[in-house]
């Protein structure tokens, strides 16, 4: 292998390629001169093990998708903190692999990191998973994308609302934030859809994921009578298996986590990265613009529902058909006022009625009535 | 707790220079020391191409990848530094106590809550005062944060007679609880939504990089910590006073030296180095103190103040080539497709080899002064 | 189900304190047989984690669930081997061994442990003790895994043993001065091999327990430290192994605290909740201790008390 010695960024990549191509890496790059011409390599950067039955599996799905498609060369990294650790793999990714196109995929990457490399690195495109981007404020080769996955909340909460017997249902959430207090929110709001009665108990367990305490979590929800239970946790594996293990219907998020509880699993809010990925690469293919602020729900493919299982009974079944046919219809709105939050206050004014891509939405502040929780 | 001091190393500064012999042993012991660690590194990577080659790889290919990932170009080197410059300090904080026979295992606590009060006290500053008054201001905010955190675990030890061990490790779970309590409490700025942190440092008030080279400035505040505590250890009175109470706390109270002035002095500086890497943390690389601030530094720093044998110098190669192969995880992922639990497994090889090459100090006759002295 | 109110807090921490500990228990166990040998083992996280993939994989390829636990406890006692072996040699720091071994057991754990992430593995059988009452909670509270109950009967073993058995008191011996132990024929080296071994392998029977039955599912995250901090409890529990049981089972209610105070809707300030465990621990350990006098019941070689 060719050594290596301070050199421009140019020569230094075709060395690296080159040697590492020498010594037998990397044949995918190089299979087919056709491949090579459109070669493009796209990184992922995910923050926990990609196999977590949540967050990470569900972005890890989405680059599946995107490695079976020609020309493509994926290059992966899991368990990547978000320290100075995530700034240099993704140089270290554009500056060994070549990758022309990254994908940091967890929130925190944004600011400062992906924003220091983009700057340095103004010939890469860098796409960031949770909506931070902003026009005029960052640079135009960075963007983000994000899915309405509130939606799909509303929709567990629909059939936890007809198989809830105790009009108690619980949430094992992480931190109070707001992406996190909307999909409460929605669980509750889909609930009540079906049964005013019904009031959602939260537990925030301060981490993304922290294995015991969403055990204990779970089983203070179900002691406290839920009998219906989701999460916000980036692996809920935990919560499924457990709150099945006490008898309580769940409803899963991130991913398909049917298999770990087939009787008891509702349904569930799964993210579809692999639509938003295509869309990406294609258009990097191509040579046109990549978007910088792409965001989609339910009927736009990026969020997607997990087959009904069956303790969703005939009745519950055709509301959630009908209220799915409404929102991919694009007419349906979570959060139409009035809503009271749980401390008395308005958090949706009588008449207003946000829909899914309200900025509103975005900074989502309270717990609306009906949730027992607080957000500090 | 007292740990198995080797015998205080003689150093041409706490020697008479002029005295020849002394100059012969110091080198011997320096020769003796070199040879002992390079064997050691050499057996570990021997042991863990074995596992390699058992789990189907080819050790040849991993050895290059780590070489181009670790050192193998001016980014690799670059990219190792920066994971290597927030150890050092971290690394100190367990390496000062040690010269005393105490084992600190909580430096983790104070980074986190350094990172957080230097955050809090650039807060009122940003936007008066000059960057060259903030970042000295938050420098010790930090150091003063993390050294009565850990010099708590001192005092606590001496006046109470509470083990430091376990002391400082439940301390650094509560510092942890502390520090999101801040971050998503009082400290919150209301405009980081989604990742609770304190309000962003601005631009301009940010450490940046050393001049030249894509790697802040921490890892220069690190050598010189490193350094200074050297000198501190090996040609002031207050260190050879540490020598001898670390080597018989008994003997030394007799002798009429200062234990708990010694033990809470060390302590508290120790503390100190580890609130610094917080505050570099915040003011080099995140902007803001955030729940990032938690990244192992401080754990990790407990590897490599051992591997050093709790020689202020020695930290700064050990913490370059953990750094290094830290570095190289990430391509041996991508190009390997192993997990990225083959660093941890590289590293816990490669530690357990060296640590238990230290029972051949003394053992080999081509070492011992005296032999040098006569042939010379 | 009906909710239990305000009632759920205590309950929440009994149900804890043993759904919780049982991994504090065993590990904690285990440590305090090495430590009155004279060797201390910091790295039994490692061991623990790498127990509870060893005790999932094998539960799922066999079906077998105690085949797991079984599997676990061999490996465990090859860690143990490992470090008691490499610590007899001079000049050797127990505590660094323990650290690297740490970072190798949990390397090797996550490296092998990929293909088990998916998997679902049967779990332990618990023994249901509460169908006195009507209420499910504490039905629920009272399904009792049998490790717990295992854990608690081997600690009342343990403390009697080392009060009255030939076994506890040749480990008392090596465990206070090297050389009397030689003089009394014991090779030291050996017996703290051995002791170290069988720390290790109930070390690993606590990561059993984790990923086998509570919270029951293998992942990179299935420890939050429980093998380290199960260390520290032993010199919390002066080596006594019923104090061991009672540090785990505080330990444990401690951390169910968090999560049943904002069941009935305490909601304000959690991270400090959650922090209660280790304040507790803290707390006890400074109004417990004395400057004047030595750590009562601490083995007189172990480098960790001088």
């Amino acid at each position: 292998m060719t050594k290596l010695l301070p050199m421009n960024r140019r020569s230094f990549l075709q060395t690296t390629v080159s040697g590492a191509a020498a010594i037998g890496f990397a044949p995918s790059l190089f299979s087919t001169p056709a491949a090579a011409q459109a070669a493009l390599t796209v990184g992922f950067i995910y923050v926990g093990p990609k196999d977590d039955y949540g967050y990470n599996q569900a972005h890890a799905e989405g680059a599946a998708v995107i490695k079976a498609m020609s020309g493509v060369t994926v290059v992966e990294e899991e368990n990547v903190p978000e320290t100075v650790d995530v700034q240099k793999t993704m140089e270290s990714m554009i500056n060994l692999d070549g990758a022309s196109l990254v994908f940091p995929t967890s929130f925190g990457y944004f600011d400062p990191h992906m924003l220091a490399m983009a700057e340095k690195y103004p010939d890469v495109q860098f796409r960031h998973c949770g909506g931070l981007w902003q026009e005029g404020k960052n640079p135009m080769n960075t963007g983000s994308y994000f899915g309405y996955i509130g939606q799909g909340q509303y929709l567990n909460g629909i059939t936890a609302g007809y198989a809830s017997k105790s009009k108690k249902i619980g949430f094992v959430a992480a931190k109070p934030i707001p992406q996190v207090l909307q999909n409460i929110n929605s669980f509750l709001l889909g609930a009540r859809s079906v049964d005013p009665a019904i009031t959602c108990q939260v537990i925030f367990t301060g981490e993304w994921s922290l294995a015991v305490k969403e055990a204990e979590a779970t089983n203070a929800l179900i002691d406290q009578g839920a009998d219906v239970i989701t999460c916000h946790v980036d692996s809920p594996k935990v919560v499924v298996e457990t709150a099945a293990g006490r008898g309580a219907f769940v409803c899963g998020y991130h991913a398909n986590q049917s298999p770990l509880a087939p009787d008891k699993y509702l349904t569930g809010a799964e993210w579809a990265w692999g639509n938003v990925y295509t869309k990406f690469v294609t258009e990097a293919q191509a040579g046109t613009p990549l978007g910088n602020f792409v965001r989609g729900g339910l009927k736009d493919g990026f969020v997607k529902m997990s087959p009904l299982g069956p303790g969703v009974s005939e009745e519950a079944r055709k509301t959630f058909d009908a209220t799915l046919a409404e929102m991919m219809a694009g007419s349906f709105s979570v959060f139409k006022g009035p809503i009271k939050d749980n401390k008395g206050g308005d958090a949706v004014t009588a008449g207003q009625t946000l829909a899914e891509d309200a900025i509103e939405l975005e900074s989502m502040a309270y717990l609306v009535e009906g949730v027992v929780g607080s957000t500090s | 707790m007292t740990i198995e001091m080797n015998t205080p190393t003689l150093s041409p500064v706490s020697v008479d220079a002029r005295s020849f012999s002394s100059v012969l042993e110091w080198l011997a012991r320096r020769a003796e020391s070199v040879a002992i660690s390079l064997g050691a590194i050499l057996a570990g990577l021997a042991l863990f191409s074995i596992f390699i080659t058992v789990v189907g790889k080819s050790p040849i290919d991993l050895f290059k990848l780590m070489y181009t990932g670790g050192f193998g170009s001016w980014f690799s080197i670059q990219n190792s530094l920066s994971r290597a410059a927030p150890l050092l300090l971290t690394a100190l904080c367990v390496a000062l106590p040690a010269r005393l026979g105490l084992v600190i295992i909580g430096g983790e606590g104070a980074v986190v809550l350094g990172g957080v009060a230097a955050a809090a006290a650039a807060l009122p500053l940003t936007g008066l005062v000059s960057p060259i008054i903030v970042l000295p201001v938050m420098a010790i905010a930090g150091m003063i944060m993390g050294g009565l955190w850990i010099g708590m675990a001192g005092v606590l030890r001496h006046y109470r007679g509470v083990n430091e061990t376990i002391a400082s490790l439940l301390m650094a779970y509560i510092a942890i609880a502390l520090m999101n309590h801040f971050i998503e409490g009082p400290l919150r700025d209301p405009a980081s939504l989604n990742k609770p942190s304190t309000a962003p440092l601005p631009a301009d008030y940010m450490l940046g990089s050393i001049p030249g080279m894509d790697v802040n400035w921490g890892l220069v505040i690190g050598i010189v910590a490193c350094i200074v505590s050297w000198i501190l250890i090996e040609a002031t009175s207050f260190g050879f006073a540490a020598r001898i109470a670390g080597g018989n706390v008994r003997a030394a109270q007799i002798q009429g030296l200062p234990v708990g002035r010694l033990i809470v002095g060390f302590t508290a500086l120790a503390g100190s180095f580890a609130g610094l890497a917080g505050m570099v943390e915040v003011a080099a690389v995140q902007g803001s103190a955030n729940a990032s601030l938690a990244a192992g530094y401080g754990y990790t720093g407990i590897l490599v103040a051992f591997l050093a044998r709790h020689n202020p110098l020695a930290i700064i190669p050990v913490a370059i080539l953990l750094g290094g192969i830290d570095a190289s995880g990430g391509l041996i992922q991508r190009r390997l497709g192993l997990p990225d639990a083959t660093v941890l497994v590289l590293q816990g090889t490669l530690f357990v080899v060296i640590l238990f090459c230290e029972t051949f100090y003394g053992r080999f006759k081509i070492f011992n002064p005296d032999l040098w002295k006569r042939s010379a | 189900m009906e909710g239990i109110g305000i009632w759920g807090v205590p309950l929440a921490i009994f149900a804890g304190a043993i759904r919780v500990s049982t991994p504090f228990i065993f590990v904690s166990l285990g440590e305090s047989i090495t430590e009155r040998s004279g060797r201390i083992n910091l790295g039994l996280e490692g061991t623990l984690v790498f127990g509870a993939m060893t005790a999932y994989a094998i539960a799922v390829m066999s079906g077998s669930p105690w085949l797991g636990v079984l599997a676990a406890m061999a490996t465990g006692a090859v860690f143990g081997l490992i470090h008691g072996w490499i610590c007899k040699f001079p000049k050797v720091n127990d505590i660094a061994i323990g650290i690297a071994m740490m970072q190798f057991g949990l390397g090797l754990a996550f490296f092998l442990g990929k293909p088990f992430i998916q998997p679902v593995a049967p779990h332990l059988p618990s023994i249901a003790l509460g169908g006195w009452s009507d209420l499910p909670q504490i039905q629920s509270a009272l399904n009792i895994n049998v490790l717990f109950i295992i854990g608690a009967l081997l600690a009342v073993a343990l403390w009697w043993a080392f009060k009255n058995t030939r076994i506890g008191l040749i480990l008392r011996v090596v465990g206070d001065s090297s050389d009397a132990a030689r003089a009394m024929g014991l090779n030291p080296d050996t017996v703290r091999l051995l002791a170290t071994a069988v720390g290790g392998s109930l070390a690993a029977v606590g990561g059993a327990y984790l990923s086998l039955y509570y919270p029951g599912s293998w992942n990179e995250g299935i420890s939050s430290g429980q093998g380290l901090m199960a260390v520290a409890l032993v010199i919390f529990a002066r080596w006594n192994p019923i104090g061991c049981f009672l540090a785990a089972l505080l330990f444990g209610g401690a951390g169910a605290l968090g999560p049943a105070l904002q069941s009935v809707g305490v909601t304000q300030g959690y991270y400090l909740f959650y922090a209660a465990p280790y304040v507790l621990t803290l707390v006890i350990l400074v109004a417990t201790s004395s400057p004047t006098r030595s750590l009562g019941g601490a083995p007189g070689t172990l480098s960790i008390t001088k």
